[in-house]
């Protein structure tokens, strides 16, 4: 996993509720065997005007102009701002591949659904949980100005805005930990190998019918 | 003393460490997998030389990709057919037990799972799937988990977790007749919003839910996701181990008696303490039909499409009218009059036996109307389509004019070829109304089993009270 220390993009605003993970990659683009090579298909129906297939060549497709990853002001961003319950719907972590594959680093909102939430931490992708007046400030701010770079910092959990505001925001310890040192949670894991043993062990005689088969 | 909620205890009984920052490592007993979210997760294990720890936890299937007609041309999909021929092989070569094509038992992964026996109540249960929330219908603790969570449960038989807090949902009282456990968890959904249970495990209680069937129940919990939350719970009662009982994955002889009383013990305690209750009156829910792009917009059949002008709040008017737009639909105008061209009648929300009883019940002796391009009816498991056609149920779809298919996830998704073209509008069982989710630019109205086949039959959706 890539690792997040501190990191400055310009922003991506995307002024709705409830993006679901369907609209993040849809669904034909699941029948990849590979967690790569996602990122041209992100927001696929809104970012393009023709159907897609995954054995099309996507740079011949017709693009929507008024879709704003399509906006050449945004082609180089790396931040997206979002309404509530981003990633709401289907657990697929192909949406969290799609965006970091595409480029994104952080996102921003003023909530995320869970599953979204926690894929997000897995990939090096920081999802930012920050209150609905904040984000509607950034909103606004953005709107007013040509260029918009936030720069953020996890190891001060600090957000920066171009105006010189910073905003504090949450991030459990573990998952900050992992995202700081770009730690692989399956090998932290298996340090508990004895513990989960131990578990196993009693659990066997409390229950033993889940041993059965 | 506290007492404990359903959800605390099951936790409590799979906590394996804490950390000081409350982060868990948790046991899981039951590890659902299919083709679509395993194979990045597999590959992982081969990269890293890691193999599975508790191969028996495992039950794997196929369901999103598969056809539901013409199977004896085999898959002709070449990119789906990659992906089902990789969790065959997959599963070969860690030796897991899995359900193929053709074998009558293969089917969608949340009917099959309650179907074998391989979900108990007190079980931790995960699979790459938001819908596994189905399985708490069995006071089991079920959650989707992405594909890294996928390879972390089969490298260590654990996840990283931290506890999430309780929400009881009581529906009061009885629902009138023609009200569904799909129309109990729409209304739900309604009234706390897509976001709602975000954080929560929901608990349902209350005369309603103890009414319901076992098959009502996991269509109640199929859709706690639907409402933010990644798992919903049932309490155990008679109904649950009734169900459970000689199934071939259920506990044998020597441990039946065991288990059942370790299950008596599945429930809140009275003085157990929940973060957030709601509670609905069963008799106010009428059937339920979804009329944007998200689940929470919901309304009984008999109300009109709201109008965005309605509404204060700038991004919520923007969100009505986007939806409105999408759904091609006109402001304030009755749900009744909204004609549909597909039904849909399926999913691991509602292609169980007493789901297809329901609909073929409303479609015996009437014809889909004119206007019915297609009208599918998609069995959950290969032994759920032989029950339907032992009772004629197949005859009775096929004379109405529905086509009769073979098990997979079908249109809920549109992974393989069902789906919506731009601008068809379905009455679908499914779960999920988002844009472009049964097809790009496809529009999509959830409703009960019965309200889709009333559909197919009227034309447009209709009150099943009146008719």
């Amino acid at each position: 996993m890539d690792k997040f220390t501190t990191h400055q993009g310009s922003v991506i605003p995307m002024d709705r509720p409830n993006i679901d993970t369907d609209a993040i990659i849809p669904k034909q683009y699941l029948k990849s065997v590979k967690r790569t090579g996602f990122g041209v298909n992100l927001f696929d129906d809104w970012r393009y005007l023709d159907a897609g297939e995954p054995d099309m060549d996507h740079s011949k497709r017709r693009i929507n102009p008024d879709f704003i990853l399509n906006n050449p002001r945004y082609s180089e961003s790396s931040i997206l701002l979002a309404r509530e319950n981003f990633g709401c719907g289907s657990s697929r972590e192909h949406a969290v591949w799609a965006l970091t594959d595409y480029g994104i680093r952080a996102i921003i909102a003023p909530s995320f659904a869970d599953i979204f939430f926690n894929n997000s931490f897995k990939n090096g992708l920081l999802p930012i949980v920050l209150p609905a007046s904040v984000i509607d400030t950034i909103f606004t701010e953005l709107s007013a100005t040509d260029h918009y770079d936030l720069v953020i910092d996890l190891q001060q959990q600090q957000l920066k805005t171009p105006s010189g505001e910073s905003y504090q925001f949450e991030v459990d310890k573990f998952r900050k930990y992992c995202l700081l040192n770009g730690l692989d949670d399956i090998g932290l894991s298996l340090r508990h190998t004895d513990a989960i043993r131990a578990y196993e062990a009693n659990r066997k005689k409390a229950a033993p019918w889940l041993f059965a088969s | 003393m506290v007492g404990k909620t359903l959800y605390d205890k099951v936790w409590d009984a799979h906590v394996i460490r804490q950390e000081d920052d409350g982060t868990c490592l948790l046991y899981i007993d039951r590890h659902l997998v299919h083709e679509v979210t395993s194979p990045q997760a597999f590959e992982g294990l081969r990269l890293a030389k890691r193999n599975l720890w508790r191969v028996d936890s495992i039950l794997a299937v196929a369901d999103h990709n598969v056809p539901t007609t013409g199977l004896e041309k085999g898959i002709t999909d070449p990119v789906a057919k990659i992906q089902l021929d990789t969790l065959d092989n997959n599963c070969e070569e860690f030796g897991i037990t899995e359900f193929k094509m053709g074998d009558p038992r293969q089917g969608i992964v949340h009917v099959i799972g309650p179907e074998q026996g391989a979900t108990l109540p007190g079980m931790t249960v995960v699979c790459g799937d938001s819908h596994t929330s189905t399985h708490g219908a069995f006071a089991a603790l079920a959650h989707g988990i992405g594909t890294s969570e996928v390879e972390h449960v089969m490298a260590t038989q654990c996840l990283i977790q931290k506890k999430m807090k309780n929400m009881l949902i009581q529906v009061e009282g009885q629902v009138a007749a023609g009200v569904t456990g799909k129309d109990i968890v729409l209304a739900i959904i309604g009234e706390i919003g897509t976001a709602g249970g975000t954080g929560y495990a929901l608990e349902f209680a209350g005369e309603a839910i103890e009414d319901l069937s076992i098959e009502g129940r996991m269509t109640v919990c199929n859709m706690a996701i639907e409402a933010g939350a990644r798992a919903g719970m049932i309490a155990v009662d008679d109904k649950t181990i009734e169900y459970i009982k000689d199934r071939p994955f259920a506990p044998k002889a020597e441990h039946w008696q065991q288990a059942v009383q370790a299950w008596s013990e599945l429930k809140s305690d009275d003085n157990a303490v929940f973060d957030k209750t709601i509670c609905l009156k069963a008799a106010d829910i009428k059937p339920q039909v979804t009329w944007g792009t998200s689940p929470e917009m919901v309304l009984p059949i008999n109300a009109n499409v709201p109008n965005p002008q309605n509404y204060s709040d700038p991004v919520k008017s923007q969100a009505i009218q986007a939806a409105l737009d999408y759904m091609g639909l006109e402001a304030d105008m009755p749900i009744e009059a909204i004609q549909v061209d597909k039904i849909f009648i399926g999913s691991c929300t509602n292609s169980r036996i007493e789901d297809l009883r329901a609909a073929a019940a409303i479609a015996k002796d009437h014809h889909i109307a004119d206007n019915i391009k297609l009208a599918m009816v998609v069995p959950g498991s290969g032994l759920v389509k032989r029950q339907a056609e032992a009772e004629g149920l197949d005859k009775i779809f096929t004379q109405a004019g529905f086509e009769w298919r073979e098990p997979g996830c079908s249109m809920c998704l549109a992974m393989n070829a069902d789906r919506l073209e731009a601008g068809e509008r379905c009455a679908s069982t499914s779960n999920r109304n988002f844009e472009g989710r049964q097809g790009q630019g496809g529009r999509t109205h959830l409703v009960s089993p019965a309200m889709a086949a009333a559909a197919a039959i009227s034309g447009h959706f209709t009150d099943l009270h009146e008719s």
